[in-house]
């Protein structure tokens, strides 16, 4: 398709939206459900934007920033691989598939401003000096600006050529096992994404409800909703049964508490 | 205009604005000091409050705050909240030195993040986002909408909260925090988040191996029934392979290998079995 002057510049906003959602990590827009979306709106196919957002939050739901660890950037993954589907010409498949290098790549920028940040940080300390909380606004904003700009420039580069006969020849020129083996694989793929958060739990001794969710959901038909309802159920019942959290009923239950103690001692 | 009370007090307004402003917290995080900048950031309000421009009090309230800092994104509201009440405390004269403020901050953090990071992103935000995937896999709006509204209404509504509530308890928060509160509530999400996975890697997967066991001629009808490996994988237990691949990959995280090269092996897998034959959607 015909991308006019307009929907590039709108483009590069929901990039721009994308890319600092993606850093801040607080309004979701980086998220493919959300970022997907929004390029599938200002494309004209928010149909399709939004059936890869979809698909493509399936395979992201795991990627998370936990302490200093950063994740696989769904921020450009999403942006770049909606273009090259809607504008591009792509089918969706490939889109997802093209999604996954692009996520590594949004990572290794992202990496890279977090680094030249820490300037924007030692710049902090001089309003210690001189007390100017203008300068601390300034830079904070403006670090986020450049996580912003990871994505827009990228974006823009790839909404602008993307109609160029080079690009076209490169994208069509992938062979079809190449796709149809990456859309088999997408099945697949999606459980690294729960692998990453069953991981994050840390809670080995919490995996019986893991069995639970995967033997009701193989034998019924329940939707999520249902899942979730029963999941929050069994939540409660535990901790209102277990033990470790009614020491005091036990304790002025009997006279018997000192061997409760014992008991509690082993345990331990 | 009286010299009634010298009495600074925050005001309602100014912890709107340490909320409205957390919500860019991350906006300039990098390697050295994390969040460090965007705590002042999300400060600034109460600096401008509690210290005169110019002060030697303002000065030092800006290096306070400009120390090293990491926690989960959302907990920083009620640690932000304390150090508000700390801060006005400190500015009417209550002997809380530089120590007494990073440290709660330091040692809020590390337990803060704990509960934070398994209910927002392990519990919360999958289980939003797999109900709106769900329904954007056939092109719904409701999909990216719903994800959307719920998880921003509960991230807004913890921070807010977070924040208000931190500042009505000031230092006296740790004590609150030796209840089980915590732990409850990372135990119960860490529960319900598990569960949901389970179910996700039964439902949300799709690995078929249509290679063929056996061809029958019913001898009845003359109609050939075919068994591929699946029907037999599925007879035992629907979704045992991808149980296995999880597995594979709890495994492989564990090892320290980037998700990024478990996806691109699985990608191979994807186009030698598709090329070969024996794997399909």
């Amino acid at each position: 398709m015909d991308v006019n002057i307009v929907q590039t510049i709108l483009v590069f906003i929901v990039a721009c939206i994308s890319g600092m959602g993606s850093i801040l990590d607080e309004f979701q827009t980086h998220r493919p459900l959300i970022a997907c979306t929004l390029i599938g709106l200002v494309l004209g196919d928010i149909k399709t934007g939004i059936i890869i957002g979809g698909t493509l939050e399936m395979i992201a739901l795991g990627w998370m920033n936990i302490g200093a660890a950063v994740a696989p950037d769904s921020a450009l993954a999403s942006i770049i691989s909606t273009i090259l589907v809607i504008a591009g010409g792509q089918d969706i498949g490939a889109g997802i598939a093209l999604a996954v290098p692009l996520a590594a790549a949004g990572q290794v920028l992202t990496i890279l401003v977090r680094s030249i940040t820490v300037a924007f940080q030692h710049g902090a300390d001089k309003s210690a000096l001189d007390g100017n909380l203008k300068r601390l606004d300034i830079l904070h904003i403006t670090a986020l600006l450049l996580q912003a700009m990871r994505i827009a420039i990228p974006a823009l580069i790839v909404i602008v050529t993307v109609g160029t006969s080079a690009v076209q020849d490169m994208l069509n020129g992938i062979p079809d096992v190449v796709t149809g083996g990456l859309n088999v694989a997408g099945g697949i793929i999606v459980v690294v994404g729960y692998a990453m958060v069953i991981n994050m739990m840390q809670a080995p001794y919490l995996m019986p409800f893991f069995f639970l969710g995967f033997v009701v959901a193989a034998f019924t038909d329940f939707n999520l909703v249902a899942l979730g309802v029963i999941g929050l159920v069994i939540a409660i019942v535990y901790i209102q049964l277990n033990p470790k959290y009614n020491k005091v009923v036990v304790a002025t239950n009997s006279g018997s508490s000192g061997t409760d103690d014992d008991l509690d001692d082993e345990l331990d | 205009m009286g010299t009634i009370s010298n009495e600074k007090k925050l005001t309602k307004r100014d912890l709107f604005g340490v909320f409205v402003r957390s919500n860019l917290f991350q906006g300039s995080w990098n390697f050295e000091r994390m969040q460090a900048l965007g705590y002042q950031f999300s400060m600034i309000p109460a600096i401008k409050r509690l210290y005169p421009e110019g002060s030697e009090e303002r000065k030092q309230a800006i290096k306070r705050h400009n120390e090293f800092f990491n926690t989960h994104p959302f907990v920083a509201a009620p640690i932000l909240g304390v150090n508000l009440a700390m801060e006005e405390q400190r500015a009417n004269g209550a002997p809380i030195d530089d120590a007494a403020i990073n440290g709660i901050k330091v040692g809020l953090m590390g337990p803060l993040a704990g509960v934070g990071d398994p209910i927002f992103w392990g519990t919360a935000r999958p289980i939003f986002a797999a109900l709106g995937a769900s329904i954007a896999m056939s092109g719904n709006i409701l999909g990216p909408l719903l994800f959307f509204v719920l998880f921003n209404a509960v991230r807004l509504g913890f921070r807010w909260w977070g924040i208000s509530y931190g500042y009505s308890k000031g230092s006296d928060v740790v004590s609150d925090m030796g209840g089980n509160l915590l732990q409850k509530l990372t135990e119960g999400s860490s529960i319900l988040g598990l569960f949901i996975m389970g179910a996700l890697v039964n439902k949300w997967t799709s690995i078929n191996v249509p290679l063929v066991v056996s061809r029958i001629k019913s001898t009845d009808t003359g109609k050939i029934t075919t068994t591929t490996v699946q029907d037999i994988l599925d007879q035992l237990m629907p979704g045992l392979l991808p149980l296995a691949f999880t597995f594979g990959c709890m495994w492989l995280l564990k090892k320290k290998v980037s998700p990024l090269w478990i996806i691109l092996a699985i990608f191979v897998i994807g186009i030698i079995g598709y090329w070969g034959g024996f794997l399909s959607k």
